[in-house]
């Protein structure tokens, strides 16, 4: 093993330490460093954030997820100073944040187009916010050659941006932000021009990056894939609202509304109403199960008669050829509709009688099957109680 | 076998010729022009200036008469010289109109800039929609005739004219005012005159600018008034030179403007040339004025186009 890999291996030992224990949202003394509270902004008529209220903590990777036009772009806008909000309060460090122009504030942004200065060496684009800061020359030539390290352009430094590829440049852009070694560091679709490979490894870098300069990074992306990768919170926003505040795993396993199920993921839905409980389960009616549901939980407001949604993920989901004992609950018969082969994985489509379809996911444990399911077979799917959430919104 | 060869040899020599000839005909229309409409004026100056002044029609010699035949033709040549421009360098008349035409271009530029630059900066700045009516208004006074422009503010700068009237009134001064017929006025004119030239390619690269950069600027702590300097200027560079360019080199040779507004004393060379043009019938040594204007003006031009074909190549 090289020197080189060696460090890189306890590096991410480190990582491994810091991101296990840390939790500060969860700990009801701790202060949180970044706090929006109940900010409104409207663009003539237009709300682009509604009534939101967020705590972010030091040292924390956060991710504002959402579809295009929800506010995210909007929301780190006005934390970096370029809008002000029509209504509410946001602080830093204790400190309220409004009237304080962009200059004066302690968090950089590394924007969504990359906003290098054309006429300016990546030398030059990175020393420029140090250059602010009236420091020693000594001093600047230190910090831009560590960015430069760090980012990997050494042998870039003095060419301008019109000669680099897309990937340098996003590069520069991050070391520029990273150079005033602020404490809020603010990404918008960071990784947006990146291909696929580039833009897995980078999100990797980022968080390494960020344990190591003991930053705090909120990160704004409509990719879901990417902020599960990195976040240690997300945030899911519809139209300016915040809808969910919780872990990538929270999000995941207990989406707290059919909008966040839907968005994170591939998801089946089901409609039914609930029954009697049992035990911290609920039976549920359900027009196409036949034999009913029964799923575990569920939040507030489940109550016998309420209409409710059960989210169930395809990988939660097990696929039969032959018909479960009678009594069982949670079964959906149907038929192959399609069959997707990924690979690791293959992906069923289950139409039901009723003309939905269901999407039920199986990994490739094994090379061959006895019994492959094909096209056209006749299936039952099954879950577990606890595979579902039940939704009631 | 051989005469498929040939026939096939054949066929690819006539389609190269023919591509060629038809990518020698798109370059050879804006040469055509410019040998009809530049080269070749150019050349029967250059050739006036080369011959001596007589009273005669035309008012020169010797005149190139295509009938006589060769001989007379190269005798002809024989008789050219560079007299003119020798004069042109041993009087001092001329090398001061030359430097101070240049001196009032240089110090007209400057003052477009002044004035030009802040105007392209708010209408680049100004709402989305009232830009292309800010433009207009730049436009407009083309609307009207160059030379009734200049004769107004004749009417302007009078010592009983508009502003002197005005000024009285305010009582900001005591007697009328008395810069018709100087320099002052010669600025005042050109200023009013070439603003448009100045404005908009300024205007054009302001506008341009990606509004995100400054907020960077900003946002890496570089307050607004500095990210001007530091951002906006330079980036607005290639603007600036343009206008400079385009106001700079037609001052060098302006007439109009320092003969209806200018004193005696206004020297220029376009003055000058028309002086020897029309007053001393000395088309010769006019012409000689003419080859020695363009000289001056064509380093500028080369400036100018370097910077377009380095923008260019920057922007690729
Ligand atoms: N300057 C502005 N003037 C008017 N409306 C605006 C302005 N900026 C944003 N909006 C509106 O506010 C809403 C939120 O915009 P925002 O840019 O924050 O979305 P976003 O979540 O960042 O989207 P994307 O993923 O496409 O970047 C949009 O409907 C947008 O049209
Ligand atoms: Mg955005």
């Amino acid at each position: 093993m090289t020197a080189a890999a060696e460090g890189r291996k306890r590096d991410t030992l480190a990582i491994g330490a810091v991101r296990r224990n840390f939790a500060p949202w969860a700990d009801p003394a701790a202060v949180p460093l970044i706090r929006f509270e109940k900010v409104t902004k409207r663009f003539g008529e237009a709300t682009a954030v509604e009534d939101l209220s967020l705590d972010i903590y030091e040292r924390e990777f956060f991710c504002l997820l959402g579809p295009s036009g929800c506010g995210k772009t909007t929301l780190m806008r006005i934390l970096a100073g370029f809008e002000e909000p029509t209504s509410g309060r946001v602080t830093l460090a204790g400190r309220d944040l409004i009237g304080v122009p962009p200059y004066r504030r302690p968090a950089n942004m590394m924007f969504q187009s990359y906003a290098l200065f054309p006429h300016m060496s990546v030398e030059k684009n990175i020393a420029f916010g140090l250059e602010q800061e009236k420091l020693p020359k000594g001093e600047i030539a230190a910090r831009v050659a560590e960015m430069l390290r760090l980012v990997q352009l050494e042998p870039f430094a003095r060419r301008r941006p019109d000669q680099l590829s897309g990937g340098q440049r996003q590069r520069v852009a991050l070391a520029r932000a990273l150079a005033k070694r602020p404490k809020v560091l603010l990404l918008d679709e960071p990784l947006d021009a990146l291909d696929k490979k580039l833009r897995e490894e980078t999100q990797f870098e980022l968080m390494d990056l960020q344990v190591k300069l003991g930053m705090t990074f909120l990160v704004v992306t409509h990719d879901q894939e990417e902020a599960m990768t990195m976040a240690d919170r997300i945030a899911v926003m519809d139209r300016g609202r915040i809808v969910q505040v919780a872990t990538p795993g929270e999000i995941y396993e207990q989406p707290a509304t059919r909008y966040v199920a839907e968005f994170i993921g591939d998801v089946n839905i089901l409609e039914g109403r609930i029954g009697q409980g049992e035990g911290g389960r609920w039976h549920i009616a359900a027009p196409e199960a036949p034999r009913g549901l029964l799923v575990d939980g569920g939040g507030d407001g489940v109550a016998p008669g309420r209409q409710v949604a059960v989210a169930l993920r395809p990988e939660k989901l097990r696929l039969l050829q032959d018909e479960p004992a009678p009594g069982t609950p949670n079964v959906l018969a149907g038929e192959v509709w399609d069959i997707g082969y990924l690979g690791d994985w293959t992906i069923y489509l289950v139409k039901l009688a009723s003309g939905r379809t269901i999407r039920v996911s199986r990994a490739n444990a094994t090379r061959f099957v006895e019994r492959p399911i094909t096209w056209e077979d006749k299936v039952f799917v099954t879950f577990a109680p606890e595979a579902g959430v039940i939704l009631t919104r | 076998m051989a005469s498929d060869g040939k026939s096939v040899g054949k066929g690819v020599g006539t389609s190269v010729g023919d591509g060629r000839l038809g990518r020698l005909l798109v370059p050879a229309v804006p040469f055509l022009w410019l040998g009809a409409l530049f080269l070749a004026p150019v050349a029967i100056v250059l050739k006036i200036a080369l011959s001596d002044a007589t009273i005669a029609q035309p008012p020169y010699l010797p005149v190139f008469d295509w009938s006589e035949g060769w001989t007379a033709i190269l005798d002809a040549l024989g008789a050219l010289d560079i007299e003119n421009f020798a004069l042109l360098t041993e009087d001092p008349l001329y090398w001061r109109a030359a430097l101070s035409s240049l001196r009032i271009a240089a110090i007209s530029t400057v003052l477009l800039l002044l004035l030009g630059y802040p105007m392209a900066y708010a209408m680049a700045k100004a709402p989305e929609k009232l830009r292309p009516v800010l433009v207009m208004l730049v436009i407009l006074p083309f609307w009207t005739s160059f030379l009734i422009r200049v004769y107004a503010w004749i009417g302007i700068l009078k010592p009983e004219g508009l502003l002197s009237a005005l000024l009285l009134h305010l009582g900001l001064i005591d007697e009328p005012l008395a810069i018709m017929n100087t320099e002052t006025a010669v600025f005042v004119g050109i200023v009013y005159s070439y603003l448009p030239f100045m404005v908009l390619p300024l205007y054009a690269t302001l506008e341009k600018l990606d509004a995100t950069l400054l907020e960077a600027a900003e946002d890496l702590g570089c307050p607004p008034w500095k990210a001007f300097w530091r951002i906006t200027v330079p980036l607005s560079l290639p603007g600036v030179a343009a206008g400079a360019l385009l106001c700079f080199i037609p001052i060098v040779g302006e007439y109009v403007i320092p003969e209806l507004l200018g004193g005696s004393d206004t020297l220029m060379l376009g003055k000058t040339l028309s002086d020897e043009f029309f007053k001393n019938r000395d088309w010769p040594l006019a012409s000689a004025v003419a080859i020695v204007l363009l000289v001056i003006v064509v380093g500028p031009i080369m400036v100018y186009r370097d910077i377009e074909t380095r923008r260019m190549e920057r922007a690729r």
